[in-house]
Formats: structure tokens, C-alpha cells, sequence
């Protein structure tokens, strides 16, 4: 967990059009992201954690090619722009839809491979898909059914084998237990907590599952409006927040046994449009906080008092 | 199952008929919701959560479905008999309901005030400019900072949380005595879902109304509900006050479910999960349908627990002979 990182993104920004104006020239845009900064360190579990339209599964999808981001560049450890093919994998929130139902499961596991080495036998690709699917305990005897045979948890699991068969340096959760029921996301985060103490994995978690991801984490990033506002030890980060903003989201959550009270806020607890982005601090408007200094834009940089790897994007000193 | 209760359901099964089968959606459930009270149904999808609200306010798909035995009263009025007539005098009017995703519930070519103002005449004698004042006056009693700005909106235009407060403004308008939310905050953020559930709660006690509360997330429950039913394939698997089943849960599978929250663990450590998977509706053991999961499982649980008190104040129960024997002892 230690040296050069993995990959380091450098200010990323995604912008989709949404209108033109009748000469065909984008007048309208959706701004996805607005210059993430971060790094990926080998072995770790990162959680990205956010409300929806945070950005992150655009993220996601910039680093697994999906996207191509609109500004910022991509380092790698061994050079520029995203992992080579195979050498990062994604598991999706939903297996109902990620899985081709049409295909038995033995070859939707073997599929990257097939793809990545041309002129496997399918001797060997059904060997390989057995072995990945050994390791997410599904019986080999299975690997001939098609995808509606298996329950929601089997199925997410034959995804995670699809993910390991390439033998991947990084894989990308994408809110892999969000369509799973308590009991078989409590199988699913043993599964991959075991897979990656057994093959020294590195994973990067999105979620809005805040439980979920202080559960897997070593390190969080919290993302809002398309930028992180705090990153760091997962501890430092989800048990003593240093941005108004996760603060909010922290106090927000249900917590089993704890009485709420409060008061019903009127208006003001949405996220603000992301296609006129506001200026100055983006949560600056939600924010309980906000004073003079907040009207100009935040850098994300390490909080004084904090530990050094503690970067909060706000100029105000909340304990 | 006194005649005071707002909602009694009592060992209510209902089955959906498929090709050379049935699903057993439904295998005796009971539950009670008393006047003010706020209850919680709290299950993993399958469970039968949703189905026992549909059922009881004869919301399913005629035909396609089947009530194998049991009965459910509002107010003491039988409601599986019941005429459509009289069902649709009650819904709506004296039984309110809310769904998940509020954008499915309103009819996105219309503008949200029009539709208010359709449901406000649907339900009470008001002209149409008396109706207009009345949507105003719902949607400020929601907390919503400016009514006319909304109204003059297409649901599209509104967030989730300002769509479901446009709902609860809609459900509150007629006085009901009972409100029905089936997962109203799931398609929602943990920031807007908090403030969607203290409204509802502050209205319901405000205006009297009983709330049964559909949710699959103990933590919601824990927090906004007086009393919770546990629901497991079909059947309640235990009851009681909230506070009372989140701290010392009985039934093995309660206990279970609330083992397998990663909340509870050390980071990273192994979490108790159950294991296996929810049993087919379409094949139900004749026992326990927990038993091929349960930790305790014996030899009594071939033949189908009841629910037994589980105090003698009778506010807690459990279906499940382990504890029984327990409680016996």
C-alpha cells in the first residue's frame, strides 16, 4: 500500500451536451464533473461515496472507458491514460441486466477472455471460467445454466467472477450490492473482503451506501456536484467529517436505535443544477456554514490539524 | 382485534395462480394498525410486504390473484367483501396511500397544480378556484416554501423529495385515517429521505392519521415507527414495539437480519450473513420457511409455528418453536 500509486487522475472533467441551438453548436451542457483529483494506491479498497447526480458513476465509467473525459488526464504508474485492457475490471449494480441472458454462464465468465487472448480452445476457456468460479463459490457443475436460474446474489457473484477471470490490478464496484437484499449483501462484501486479502486486489468502491463503504474502505472519497469535497482514512473521514457537506450527509443517515427529531426543513435540500454550475463553493447554498470567502471557488487540500492524508475542499475551520 | 383497530388483518394467505402452480404470496399474516399509530412492515423483497397492502385496499389486478383464507377490516368493515363501489369511496378518502417512486404516480403532462386540484375536487364539493387556494394551502402546510412556483410546474421539473411531499400533501388533503407508504423514501437520498419522513411523520400525528409503513431498511424503522412486523416469505415472523424488537430481537431471523448489517462489525471483519437464500413461493416447505436457514432448527419445525406471545402484556410476538420453547421453560 505504500510508493508510487496505481493511477493518479488529474483534474478529470466530463461534460455531456444536452442542447444545440439550431446551427448544431452545444448550448446547453451537463457538467458531470468538475476536476477530480485523486489516487489510486495499490492494494487498497478506495470508497467513493455521494448522493445521485454526485458523479460517481461517471467516474466509474471514465476509468473503465465507458466515457471519454472532456479535460484532466489519467497518469499511470507505468504510464499515461487508462489501464490497458484486462488490467481493470467493473462489476455492476444490477446482475439482471449486466448478465446476457442468452449466453450459459461458463461463457459470460470466460467472455473478457475470450475477447483479450483470441485463440483460446474453449477446452481452456471453460477450464478458466471454472476456476473463477471456484472462487466465488459457485459449483462447477452450474457453469451450464443461464443467468434467470440463479438468485440475485448468485448472479452478482458470477459477475465478480466475470471481473477476475482477465486477472485484473483494479476493480471497479459500482454499487455492487445496491439491488440485493441485507442477508446476501452481508455474503457478497465477505466474498469480496475474502477475494481481496487472497489475491491482493485493488477495488474501488462506489456506493451510496455510506454503512457499505465504511465497512470495505481504507480510504473515502465523499463526492459532490462532480468534485470530491473530502478525501481520506476511511476513519478520519466518516468519524469525524470535516466538510459541512458530510457532515450533513453523515447526520442524515437512518441509524437503527437512534430517535430522530428535528425540524422539516422547507425547500433547500436538493442538490443544485448540475448544468449551470454555481460559483464559489458548490455546496455553498445548502451549506449552514457559508460565510464571506465561500463565494470563491475551493481547492481540496489538506486540513491543517487533521492527518496529512486528510484533504477537505473548504476554507473554513469546522472541528 | 377490537372494532377500535383502524386496520386488522388477520391471518390473511392469498396465492397467484401460475401455470401448473401457485405463488404463495401471502401465508398468514396479522397485524393490527390502532388509531395515531405508526406501524412498520419491514422485509426483504418477497417477503409479501407490498402484497399485503394491495391486497387489502384491492389494488391488485383482478383475476390474477386468489384469497386463500383470512380476513382484513378497516374500521370493522370487511374489505375483501366489500363492493368496488365502496372501495373507492374509501381510497383516497379515508385510506391514503404512497408509493415509491412519486414520478410513476403523477401524470407527467399535466402541471402538478392542475393535478392537485383535480384530487381536491375528486374528494371534497369545491370550486375550482376554492380548490386552487386549498392546493396553496396543502402544499405551504408541506413545509414547501413557494406553492405557486410548483404548481405551475410539470412533476419533471420537480426533485424526488418535492414530488413526494406533493404526494403527501395529496394524501393528507382528505383527512384520512389511515395512510399506506410503500417504501415512499427508497428512490430518495439519505438527506432528502430524512426530511420526507419527519413531514410525514409530523403530519400524521398532527392530523390523527395511523401510518402503515412499508420499508425493507431497519434503520428507518428503528426511527420513525412505534411498533414493527417482521415479515419473512408470506408470513409475520415477529412483532412488538420498535424499540423493543431492534434491542432484543427473538426470532432467529430478526436476529439474523439485523446481524448482517455491516453497521455492527469491526471494518473489514467477516459479517454474519445469512446463509442460502429465500425460499421459492411456489414450492413452500409445509414447516417453518425458515427452518432451512435457521441456526436452531429441529425436529418441531417440520409443521408450521404460530405466532405465541412472547410477554404477558401480549405486545410482542414470535412465530418460532425454539423460542417457545424458551418462553415455556
Amino acid at each position: 500500500m505504500s510508493g508510487e500509486p496505481l493511477m493518479t487522475l488529474h483534474d478529470l472533467q466530463v461534460r455531456f451536451p444536452v442542447g444545440k441551438d439550431w446551427l448544431g453548436r452545444t448550448n446547453e451542457q451537463v457538467h458531470a464533473l468538475n476536476g477530480v483529483d485523486l489516487d489510486i494506491r495499490e492494494g487498497e479498497t478506495l470508497g467513493v461515496v455521494g448522493e445521485s447526480g454526485c458523479g460517481k458513476t461517471t467516474l466509474a465509467q471514465v476509468l473503465i472507458g465507458l466515457v471519454e473525459p472532456s479535460g484532466g488526464r489519467i497518469r499511470r504508474r507505468d504510464g499515461e491514460g487508462r489501464p490497458g485492457p484486462g488490467r481493470m475490471q467493473i462489476v455492476f449494480q444490477d446482475p439482471q441486466s449486466s448478465l446476457d441472458p442468452r449466453l450459459p454462464v461458463w461463457r459470460i465468465i470466460a467472455e473478457p477472455l475470450m475477447i483479450q487472448r483470441r485463440g483460446l480452445g474453449r477446452a481452456e476457456l471453460r477450464r478458466a471460467a471454472a476456476e473463477a468460479a471456484a472462487q466465488v463459490e459457485i459449483p462447477a457443475d452450474y457453469l451450464d445454466r443461464f443467468p434467470h436460474e440463479f438468485s440475485g446474489g448468485q448472479r452478482q457473484r458470477i459477475a465478480i467472477a466475470r471481473a477476475l477471470i482477465s486477472q485484473p490490478e483494479v476493480i471497479l464496484l459500482d454499487e455492487p450490492t445496491s439491488a440485493l437484499d441485507i442477508s446476501v449483501q452481508a455474503q457478497i462484501l465477505n466474498l469480496l473482503n475474502e477475494l481481496q486479502r487472497r489475491r491482493s486486489l485493488t477495488f474501488i468502491l462506489i456506493s451510496h451506501n455510506v454503512s457499505v463503504v465504511r465497512h470495505m474502505s481504507d480510504r473515502v472519497a465523499v463526492m459532490y456536484l462532480g468534485q470530491i469535497v473530502e478525501l481520506g482514512p476511511t476513519e478520519a473521514v466518516l468519524g469525524a467529517p470535516r466538510h459541512p457537506y458530510t457532515a450533513l450527509l453523515l447526520e442524515s443517515l437512518p441509524r437503527l436505535g437512534v430517535p430522530v427529531a428535528g425540524e422539516v426543513l422547507a425547500n433547500g435540500t436538493e442538490l443544485p443544477s448540475n448544468r449551470i454550475l454555481p460559483s464559489g463553493c458548490f455546496f455553498r447554498d445548502r451549506c449552514p456554514l457559508a460565510q464571506a470567502g465561500c463565494e470563491r471557488p475551493q481547492v481540496l487540500q489538506p486540513r491543517p490539524g487533521a492527518g496529512p492524508e486528510h484533504a477537505v475542499r473548504c476554507h473554513l475551520k469546522v472541528t | 382485534m377490537s372494532e377500535s383497530s383502524v386496520l386488522s388483518i388477520d391471518n390473511l394467505r392469498l396465492e397467484f395462480p401460475i401455470y401448473r402452480g401457485a405463488v404463495k404470496a401471502l401465508n398468514g399474516v396479522t397485524l393490527r394498525v390502532e388509531p395515531r399509530e405508526i406501524v412498520g412492515v419491514v422485509g426483504e423483497s418477497g417477503s409479501g410486504k407490498s402484497v399485503t397492502a394491495m391486497a387489502v385496499m384491492r389494488l391488485l389486478v383482478p383475476g390474477s390473484y386468489q384469497v386463500t383464507g383470512g380476513s382484513a377490516r378497516f374500521l370493522g368493515q370487511d374489505l375483501l367483501a366489500a363492493s368496488e363501489r365502496t372501495m373507492l369511496g374509501l381510497r383516497g378518502t379515508q385510506v391514503a396511500m404512497i408509493f415509491q417512486e412519486p414520478m410513476t404516480a403523477l401524470n407527467p403532462t399535466r402541471r402538478v397544480g392542475e393535478q392537485m386540484v383535480e384530487v381536491i375536487r375528486r374528494h371534497r364539493r369545491l370550486g375550482r378556484s376554492q380548490a386552487r387556494d386549498e392546493a396553496v394551502a396543502l402544499l405551504r402546510d408541506m413545509h414547501v416554501a413557494d406553492p405557486g412556483r410548483i404548481q405551475q410546474s410539470y412533476p419533471f421539473e420537480l426533485s424526488g423529495g418535492m414530488r413526494q411531499r406533493v404526494m403527501l400533501a395529496l394524501a393528507f388533503s382528505c383527512r384520512p385515517q389511515l395512510l399506506i407508504a410503500d417504501e415512499p423514501t427508497t428512490a430518495l437520498d439519505v438527506t432528502v429521505q430524512r426530511q420526507v419522513l419527519l413531514l410525514m411523520r409530523e403530519k400524521a400525528r398532527e392530523k390523527n392519521a395511523a401510518v402503515l409503513f412499508i420499508t425493507h431498511d431497519m434503520a428507518v424503522v428503528s426511527q420513525f415507527c412505534d411498533r414493527v412486523y417482521v415479515m419473512y416469505a408470506g408470513a409475520v415472523v415477529e412483532d412488538g414495539p420498535t424499540a423493543e424488537v431492534m434491542a432484543a430481537p427473538r426470532h432467529p431471523y430478526t436476529i439474523a437480519l439485523l446481524q448482517a448489517l455491516p453497521d455492527r462489525v469491526a471494518s473489514r471483519g467477516a459479517i454474519a450473513a445469512i446463509p442460502g437464500s429465500v425460499p421459492d413461493l411456489t414450492q413452500l416447505p409445509a414447516g417453518c420457511a425458515f427452518a432451512s436457514r435457521c441456526p436452531w432448527v429441529r425436529e418441531a419445525c417440520r409443521t408450521r409455528p404460530p405466532m405465541v406471545p412472547l410477554d404477558a402484556g401480549g405486545r410482542r410476538h414470535a412465530a418460532c418453536w425454539a423460542v417457545q420453547d424458551e418462553v415455556g421453560r
